[in-house]
């Protein structure tokens, strides 16, 4: 029945359900491209949303207030943005281990304030759909890319935002070349540890949002570890973007429309194993990544503390 | 190095913290809760926080460990068994029967560890509640001969003397719901959202569609297994790519249907669910609920551990032992045809008039 596949429904279903999974992806992977552009990795990402993704649900649910949801969910992943940026910029440690430690207390501080604060999985009325009159009513097209909430505008809005800014202005130019010559910037008076804290801060705040996207825009709920590997696979989206937005953006649509695709393969009674085609996101990301990447190369300094020289 | 030092020194405070401020056992008296931070081994920390096992009078209570998957209140597998330990405590009373629990025990090897060190406490009885866990028990279990050990779903015992294995015929409430759902469809399109294709959610899935086709073989059932537990997102878009597909009912089985279900609510999609009552999620379109009732198949493992068998057999939960329970949404207005055609179904089961054939 693979010939059912190939109708108007299916097709627009991929591309809107491709457009909304790859939403938590932009925000969590363009924040994330931002520390490693300037020399960070951080792999508490994960954490990160988890915990974005909790007091965004937490505030929502008892003021009703949504927007207040998402900047205390902004507020919590820069202050773990910050607590990494402490512990990697002073105290000079692993930033490997350090991502996965803060991705452990985020996952378990998650936990613990839903199991202490909530108790049990509850639901709550998040961002609805915006109409845009004209446009939303385009048959096809609106339902595509004018029938979402304002949260997955908002991280396709980012892409471009986040271009300019590290490419065409001089914040940019000096998260670049504090990335790639530590040395060589930190003599021309540029802080590293300052303009380090600012990415990792940035990218604590864009992981906020990647949460609270999922827990009141696009699911209104809050689970333990609902995530299950979102801010990983963000992480790996910068790489296979080559540490360009524009290169995530493709990354995290491909990775999204391959997984709603494989959602109406299955629908649509296609005559293959489930095991495979959960597979295909991954493998297809692997083949492009393999196909790609020997192209590009990262920034130099990522991983690496900065210690000036005396 | 030194600076190293310094923030492993860091991160163990955090962890520190974390299990400092473990959830108080608010929700039943007798039970005491491992932290289900991943960091650490829960299972050592169970005894020093649980003061009920050492203050025990003079008769000695039946004390039962049990490791989960995920969490206590997940609305699915494991806080179907958690609500069942704390019918039986009310049952036997908090001086006669003790529980502890590992929650979100999803990497198998601290599981692993946890479950070896609950059987050198001396537990009475050590449940592995997860398919995932059976390997473990068969290495561990002959360690301890005089403790049980109990695992599911399953129906392997390992031919053990000191284990015990338990399934549920998900079947058999997922061909109930299948019933309900044919009757209901308008559209004569049914979507399932399924967590991976094994165990007990493959039998409900199964069960469903043997249900659907029963009652109405021009209905098509759309299955949609996304290949995990734990991902909301997925589960959430599988559902609406079942909506999309012309789907106007909806199920779907394990903890990460919450997703699923708020997408059936937003779009006023009926919803059937299994494993615990999901009513609580939506009110407004959850039919029914196959909930497990684990009490009676963990009634008869005490009575044969304290009568001196520590295993070697396997129990089922169905509709006819109690086990499984359909619970109706009493806020959803089910037509008086279709309440009668699920009373008639579950009799029909339960009386064996009604066999459920699985692919």
């Amino acid at each position: 029945m693979i010939s059912d596949l190939f109708s108007v429904t299916v097709l627009i279903g991929i591309l809107a359900s491709g457009i909304r999974l790859a939403t938590p992806y932009l925000y969590a992977a363009i924040g994330e491209t931002f520390g490693q552009r300037s020399g960070v990795l951080n792999l508490g990402v994960e954490g990160q949303m988890l915990l974005g993704a909790f007091a965004a649900f937490y505030v929502a649910l008892t003021t009703g207030n949504l927007w207040l949801g998402v900047l205390t969910a902004m507020f919590v992943g820069a202050v773990m943005g910050l607590a990494m940026a402490y512990v990697t910029v002073n105290l000079h440690a692993e930033q490997g281990i350090s991502g996965i430690g803060f991705f452990l207390f985020g996952l378990g501080m998650s936990d613990l304030l839903f199991q202490k604060l909530l108790g049990t999985v509850e639901t709550v009325k998040g961002f609805p759909k915006i109409y845009i009159a004209g446009l939303s009513d385009i048959p096809g097209i609106g339902e595509i890319f004018f029938s979402q909430n304002v949260l997955v505008y908002g991280a396709y809005l980012l892409v471009p935002i986040a271009w300019f800014i590290l490419n065409k202005t001089t914040l940019g130019l000096k998260i670049r070349s504090v990335g790639e010559n530590p040395d060589a910037a930190d003599s021309l008076g540029v802080s590293v540890a300052r303009i380090r804290y600012f990415t990792i801060i940035l990218g604590g705040t864009l992981s906020g949002i990647a949460g609270a996207s999922l827990s009141i825009a696009l699911l209104n709920v809050f689970q333990q570890n609902m995530t299950s590997g979102l801010g990983f696979i963000a992480v790996a989206l910068v790489y296979f973007g080559a540490w360009r937005p524009a290169g995530v953006l493709g990354g995290a649509l491909l990775f999204s429309m391959v997984n709603s695709l494989q959602l109406w393969i299955q629908v649509k009674g296609v005559e293959i194993p489930s095991d495979i085609a959960v597979m295909m996101p991954y493998v297809l990301t692997i083949l492009v990544l393999v196909a790609t990447v020997s192209r590009v190369r990262a920034p130099s300094a990522l991983t690496k503390p900065f210690e000036r020289e005396n | 190095m030194k600076k190293f030092a310094w923030f492993v020194t860091l991160m163990l405070a955090f962890v520190l913290v974390l299990s400092a401020c473990g959830p108080a056992p608010t929700e039943a008296p007798a039970v005491t809760e491992a932290p289900a931070e991943p960091t650490e081994a829960p299972a050592t920390e169970a005894p020093t926080e649980a003061p009920a096992a050492t203050e025990a009078p003079a008769a000695e209570p039946f004390r039962v460990a049990v490791v989960m998957p995920s969490a206590i209140n997940d609305l699915a597998f494991s806080q179907s068994m958690y609500d069942a330990l704390v019918r039986v405590q009310e049952e036997m009373g908090a001086e006669n029967f003790e529980f502890v629990y590992s929650e979100n025990m999803f990497v198998v090897d601290d599981a692993a560890a946890a479950i070896r060190d609950y059987a050198s406490q001396g537990f009475n009885l050590v449940i592995g509640h997860g398919s995932q866990y059976g390997s473990s028990l068969q290495e561990i279990a002959p360690d301890f001969p005089e403790t049980s050990f109990a695992w599911g779903t399953t129906v392997d015992t390992f031919g053990l003397p000191n284990v015990f294995a338990y399934e549920a015929a998900s079947q058999q409430g997922g061909y109930v719901n299948g019933v309900l759902a044919a009757t209901l469809s308008e559209s004569n399109v049914v979507g399932v959202v399924g967590p991976i294709e094994t165990g007990d959610a493959k039998l409900y899935v199964d069960g469903f569609k043997a249900g659907v086709t029963a009652t109405n073989p021009d209905i098509q059932v759309n299955v949609n297994y996304i290949g995990s537990f734990s991902d909301v997102a997925l589960a959430s878009e599988a559902a609406t790519t079942h909506i999309s597909a012309g789907a106007d009912v909806l199920t779907g089985t394990a903890q990460m249907v919450v997703g699923a279900i708020g997408k059936a609510e937003e779009s006023n999609v009926l919803w059937f669910g299994t494993q615990s009552n999901q009513t609580s999620l939506a009110p407004s379109i959850v039919v029914a609920s196959q909930v497990y009732h684990w009490e009676g198949i963990l009634n008869e493992m005490i009575s044969l551990i304290q009568s001196g068998t520590l295993g070697g057999q396997s129990f089922a939960a169905d509709l006819a032992n109690g086990g499984e329970v359909i619970e109706f949404n009493p806020d959803y207005a089910l037509p008086e045809e279709a309440m009668t055609l699920a009373e008639t179904t579950i009799a029909g089961i339960k009386d064996g008039s009604i066999t459920i054939t699985l692919p």
